[in-house]
Order: structure tokens, then C-alpha cells, then sequence
């Protein structure tokens, strides 16, 4: 489906239905250097199970126009002028990495708007390591070979103990090394940045109203899950999975235990 | 400066894609010889057969035994998911139906397997799809042959029989100018010697019945998607781009982004075309992928001491080695791109021509009698096993062409091709040297 926000042309998948007044909207948003395709194994289940699916690609990515937005709360902005441009009144935010900050900062600063909020992959701060900011910033394929490699817990990488994805036939860090290779010249650095310069997290927390489920990777080391849970009890109604033997890739390396996740915090069903 | 960590190739080859069983800690890969799955509930089902969620309904579509082969394979090719199918010759067919139909047309080299060439020559054309061949050394030729309906290049880094190097890099460079993928066999090389995706190729796929299983036990292909190619900039790939019914309108480029080819390939191709491969296969094919480096480094090893040995024989000018090809020689015609692009050796095939006596016959009689002299080799229609092998392509793989397509091919008469194996390379070198005494003979 295709939208304009603040003039710019955005793309959003909606997960093979469109949507409609009847199916309450939730809105998907990826994390930096990404697009709406991080949650193909996600999206198009909700959109058969009740909702009005909007997975986007923000400004910058996948198949929007536009420039990569600055910051956290350019962003959160963003994202509600997104649901004024489809009409919509309220919608759940479920958001991975950035995108988690993103949906967190929405909640907190646009709570009417905001009926529910699922943060993937999250942390108050998410400071990013000096080289890798220099490397996306200068727009090296080192970048993308870190996001990639830190990001993945051992169902991407393998190794005697892990391997093994979820989808039969895919493999997980060459898919996530192309995805991130697809998007354009700069944005990633734009992202990491906007990540990096966010301090609002745990004051965000606090102000928001609605229930918020975090789903943090027990060998996450981009968000650590202890960091998650931090954040999780700044929160006045949290509640917190934590999935074993997964990492920062939460989508593609549990796609199973995140859409149970989201059935039972949603309360979806066949529809 | 930072850095991440991979584990690195002879790893993967052997754990790429496996965990010990979580339902009996089982260290090998347990062979599910199961044709269904049951499901968890209805909501589960139904999911599954829309493409909601990932997981296993037929075994046709899907196995947890092959799945593993797929992914170790995806990851030693660098591509972002594979699907194995029934043979080579059914991934070459997969690939291609999955890219087009009837209408189509495929630009491939005139140097590939022959079977691969009665595919797209006699077979495809009764499907509306039509291939131009040209030689994988003329470049401007590729470039010309591309029409608008054109929608595959395809080609092989050895050729075969005759070894020619296809430049992959500058070949992708041709097929993407034209908006269309280039598909390599990447089978007489591996990726233990050439990473396809690496050079530009799209696709790539393997006769994994070859080098990739070993051991001459298990027929099995695979295609495995580079995830790079851009199926919606081209805009001339509906099976990728546009609403499928077969699926309630799935759009697989909007829904998988870099894995809609390999998506397609599996939910369409599989399951309606069926070529699967069998889960006991899969566990022979991974048996022998994890001892693909080492196996691949003893191949290349006897490879160079046998071209060594023929070359001798030609030098000597009297013996009945009428010319030797390997890539690596400094007479090959693509030996400065051999160097470049399979820096690791140039696979195990090497080819020479044996010359008539005069007395008994020509060369192909001269062929009869070497190939009946050899005890080691083994004469059959097979490469890439432990074991050496030999064939005259003439009389057998190729036998299908006619002069004309053959001298296309680059197959003379007087061609034998030597599969070299993992024996003792002095035994290899006797066998020869008496089978070559005994076609001389007359």
C-alpha cells in the first residue's frame, strides 16, 4: 500500500490484506538499516488473525521516499502522522531495535493514539560502538558485517550448539547481510546515530499508559535482556518474555515464540 | 577497530544449519523419514498453509533433514536460502520455472553438461521457452543474443567438458545491464573453490550427486538465491512482483524482500512441480559436505600431479597425448581468469585428447582401447566421486549432439575426460601410463 506522510511517498506492507475500520491497526516498524521485510514471518499472520497490518518502511528505507529521519522523536512525529495518513485513530506499535525506541517514544508522547505497544530487541540506551558509527557513517561493508554479527544469536551463526533457522532453507546472516546491503548509501548511519543519541528511554517508560510487552533475546548483545528488563520496570504495566537461545534478530531467529508472544498480548485470533 | 566474528568455511561445512536433536541430543543429523507433520491445532494448519509462519506440512515441500543441507549449502554459498531438489537437472528445471514461462527465453553458454543442454535444446522449446546458446568466451556475443523476452543467463565456471572459464563477474555485468539474473552451475567447482555470488552471479546451483556428496551414493541438485538480485527494479519478473492466486495474492518481493526467489522456488515449485529430495539423500549429501574441504584439497592435489604426468607425455611428443586441458595450464586460454577466479585449483576435471595410431584406428578407436586398458578409473557417467572416473563425451554425455553442436561444445572425438579421485596419485599415474601403452598399440 502505498502513502504519502509529510509529502513523501511511503510504502507499507500490510501483510497480503488490506486494511480495514473493522480490524484494529497495528503498526510494525523496523530497526536501523531495515525494512518492513524483517517481519515476513510475522506480518502476514497478524493480517489473517484480526488486524489491520501496517508493517512500514520509514523514511529513507525499503520502497519510501524521503530522507532517513534524525532522531527518535522525528520519528515517534512520523509514525502518527503515518496513522492520520491512513486514517487511522489508534493503533498497537510493535517495533524491533530503533524501531522499539521509536514506538516506546510514540506511546509515551502521543498516548491517545497508542493502544498497545510491543517493543522487540530494546533497551533504555542503545549506545553504539565508535567504529561501528564511524564505519556507517563512512558507509563500509565493516558496518554491516557488525550489525550483522553482534545482532544474531546462534541459530545465525551456528556452531556446535546452535544452528538451525526457523524457516526451512533460509539462512539467517547471509539474509540479514543482504537486506542491510539493500539499503541506500548512508542511511544506516543516520539510524545508528538516532539510537545512539536517544537518552529518553527510562522518562519515556514512565509516561506511558498503555500495557507494553517486551520481548528481549536472552543472548542479545546488541540489547542485552538485562537491559530490556531495566526498562520493562520503568513501565507501569509490563510484561516481559524472554526467549532462549535467541539475539538481537528476534523476528527470523524465534518466529514462533514471537507470534505466540503477540496472540496472547493482543489476544488475536483467526479472522 | 571493532569486529564481528563468523565461523568461517570448514566450520560450516560442518555445522551450518544443525543443532544436537532437542529430542534426543542425537550429534548427527537424524534422518526424518516422515512424508507429514502433525499440527499443534487448526489455527497452526491453516497458518502454515497460508505462508504465516514457518515450518514443516509435506515433505515434498519441506524436511527437517534436507532443511539442514539446504541451509549449510546457502551459507558456504554466501546466498539467503537454497532449496534442494530431486537432481541437478530438477534444480536447473526449478529455477527456470519459477523465473518464467512460456514466452521466455535463456541465453546460456554452448559449454555446459549435456543433459543440461537437452533440457533447454529439445525439451523446454514443447514449453514455450527457448534458449539461445553461445560460447562462454564470447562475451559480446551474450550481450547480443539478450532479447527482450529474455529472463535467465545461465552458464557453468568450468565448463563442461570442455573447461572453459566463464568470467562470472563480467557476464553478470551483461545480464544485469539487461535487468535479468545470471544462474551458475556452479557444480564442477563447489564453493569450496569459487563463491559465485561473490563475483555477481544471482543464483547458483549444484549437482550435489557430484564433489558436494562425494562418494558416487546419492543423485540430489540445489538452487541457492543470492538474495541480491532486484526483482522489482527489473520489472520483468511477474512471478516475484505481482499477486499470485495460488497463495490468496501473495506478492513474494514485497513479502520475503531478498528471499522472494527462493520463496517462489519453494511454495510454488515444490510444491507443484514435486522434484523433492529424499530426506535419506539429504543425509548422504550432508556426509559428504563435511569433509568437502578436505576432500576438495586431495582432489586438487592428484588433479595438478596427473596434468603434470599428461603433460609430460605431450612434451615427449611421441606418446598418444594428442593435448591436455586444465585450467591452470599457461596454454589454456582462460588461464590468467583461472587464477583470478578459483585461486584454490581448478577443480578435478582435466581433459586431453588421445591420438590415433594409425594402424588401428582412428582416435575414437584409440579412446575404445585406452578406456578398456584403464583398471582404476572407473568408466561410467559420473564426476566428483572419491573414486577416479573416465568417459568419452562423445560416445556418452554429449552423444546427443550433432557434429555441428558438438565442435560448439568444444567435444572432439578424441576427447576423454578424466575425473580425478582421492586415490594414491602414483597408482592413477600407472593405470594411465599402461592404458595409454595399450591405445598406442594399435
Amino acid at each position: 500500500m502505498q502513502l504519502t506522510v509529510n509529502g513523501n511517498p511511503v510504502f507499507v506492507h500490510t501483510g497480503g490484506r488490506d486494511i480495514a475500520p473493522a480490524r484494529p491497526a497495528i503498526v510494525l516498524i523496523h530497526g536501523a538499516g531495515m525494512d518492513h521485510s524483517v517481519w515476513s514471518l510475522q506480518s502476514r499472520y497478524l493480517a489473517h488473525h484480526g488486524r489491520s497490518v501496517l508493517a512500514v518502511d520509514l523514511p529513507g528505507h525499503g520502497r519510501s521516499g524521503g530522507e532517513p529521519l534524525g532522531s527518535i522523536a522525528a520519528l515517534a512525529d512520523w509514525v502518527i502522522a503515518l496513522l492520520d495518513a491512513a486514517g487511522l485513530e489508534r493503533a498497537a506499535l510493535v517495533g524491533h531495535s530503533m524501531g522499539a525506541l521509536v514506538a516506546l517514544d510514540a506511546a509515551a508522547r502521543h498516548g491517545g493514539r497508542v493502544e498497545a505497544v510491543a517493543l522487540l530487541g530494546v533497551a533504555e540506551r542503545m549506545p553504539v560502538h565508535p567504529d561501528l558509527l564511524t564505519a556507517a557513517h563512512a558507509g563500509e561493508q565493516s558496518a554491516i558485517e557488525m550489525v550483522i554479527g553482534w545482532g544474531h544469536g546462534p541459530r545465525g551463526h551456528g556452531g556446535a550448539q546452535g544452528g538451525g533457522c526457523p524457516a526451512p532453507g533460509l539462512a539467517l546472516i547471509p539474509g540479514g547481510r543482504r537486506l542491510m546491503a539493500s539499503v541506500r548509501p548512508g542511511v544506516l548511519g543516520v539510524d545508528l546515530a538516532a539510537c545512539n543519541d536517544y537518552g529518553q528511554g527510562a522518562d519515556a517508560a514512565a509516561m506511558v499508559a498503555c500495557p507494553v510487552l517486551f520481548l528481549l533475546g536472552a543472548l542479545d548483545r546488541m540489547t542485552p535482556a538485562k537491559a530490556g528488563r531495566s526498562l520493562a520496570a520503568c513501565v507501569k504495566t509490563s510484561q516481559v518474555v524472554v526467549l532462549p537461545q535467541t539475539g538481537h534478530m528476534v523476528m527470523a531467529e524465534a518466529p514462533d515464540s514471537v507470534l505466540e508472544a503477540l496472540k496472547s498480548f493482543l489476544s488475536l485470533s483467526r479472522g | 577497530m571493532a569486529g564481528a566474528k563468523f565461523l568461517k568455511f570448514d566450520t560450516q561445512s560442518l555445522h551450518a544449519g544443525q543443532k544436537p536433536d532437542p529430542a534426543t541430543g542425537a550429534r548427527a543429523v537424524p534422518i526424518h523419514l516422515t512424508s507429514s507433520y502433525v499440527f499443534s491445532d487448526v489455527d497452526q494448519a491453516a497458518a502454515l498453509f497460508n505462508l504465516e509462519r514457518p515450518g514443516h506440512i509435506y515433505s515434498r515441500i519441506s524436511n527437517p533433514t534436507v532443511a539442514v543441507l539446504e541451509e549449510r549449502l546457502a551459507t558456504l554459498e554466501g546466498g539467503v536460502g537454497a532449496v534442494c531438489t530431486a537432481s541437478g537437472q530438477a534444480a536447473l528445471t526449478l529455477a527456470i520455472m519459477t523465473l518464467m514461462g512460456a514466452g521466455g527465453h535463456i541465453v546460456a553458454s554452448s559449454s555446459i553438461y549435456g543433459g543440461s543442454r537437452n533440457l533447454l535444446a529439445y525439451t523446454l522449446p514443447r514449453f514455450g521457452i527457448a534458449t539461445s546458446f553461445v560460447h562462454p568466451r564470447d562475451l559480446d556475443g551474450i550481450r547480443a543474443a539478450i532479447r527482450p523476452e529474455t529472463r535467465l543467463v545461465f552458464g557453468e565456471v568450468l565448463g563442461n567438458p570442455g573447461l572453459e572459464v566463464l568470467d562470472v563477474a563480467k557476464v553478470a555485468a551483461i545480464a544485469h545491464e539487461a535487468g535479468i539474473p545470471l544462474l551458475i552451475d556452479s557444480t564442477f567447482t563447489t564453493p569450496y573453490l569459487c563463491r559465485p555470488f561473490e563475483h555477481g552471479a544471482d543464483l547458483v546451483m549444484h549437482s550435489c550427486t557430484k564433489w558436494l556428496s562425494g562418494h558416487g551414493t546419492a543423485i540430489g541438485g540445489v538452487v541457492i538465491d543470492g538474495g541480491r538480485f532486484d526483482w522489482e527494479a527489473s520489472g520483468k519478473f511477474p512471478t516475484l512482483t505481482e499477486p499470485y492466486a495460488g497463495y490468496h495474492g501473495i506478492d513474494f518481493a514485497e513479502e520475503y524482500g531478498p528471499a522472494a526467489f527462493i520463496a517462489r522456488a519453494r511454495a510454488e515449485g515444490l510444491r507443484d512441480f514435486g522434484a523433492c529430495m529424499s530426506p535419506m539423500n539429504a543425509f548422504q549429501i550432508l556426509q559428504g559436505v563435511e569433509t568437502l574441504p578436505l576432500r576438495m584439497k586431495g582432489h586438487i592435489h592428484n588433479a595438478r600431479k596427473i596434468v603434470g604426468f599428461l603433460e609430460g607425455e605431450l612434451n615427449a611428443g611421441k606418446g598418444a597425448v594428442a593435448w591436455v586441458s586444465y585450467p591452470e595450464l599457461v596454454d589454456h586460454p582462460d588461464h590468467a581468469l583461472a587464477a583470478r577466479l578459483l585461486p584454490h585449483g581448478a577443480g578435478s576435471i582435466i581433459s586431453f585428447g588421445i591420438r590415433g595410431s594409425g594402424q588401428g584406428g582412428g582416435s575414437r578407436e584409440a579412446g575404445r582401447r585406452f578406456i578398456e586398458a584403464l583398471t582404476l578409473f572407473s568408466h561410467l557417467a559420473n564426476v566428483g566421486d572419491a573414486k577416479s572416473l573416465v568417459i568419452h563425451p562423445a560416445s556418452t554425455t554429449h552423444a546427443q549432439l550433432d557434429a555441428e553442436a558438438l565442435a560448439a561444445a568444444g567435444v572432439g572425438e578424441d576427447m576423454i575426460r578424466l575425473s580425478i579421485g582421492l586415490e594414491d596419485c602414483e597408482d592413477l599415474i600407472d593405470d594411465l601410463k599402461q592404458a595409454l601403452r595399450a591405445a598406442t598399440k594399435g
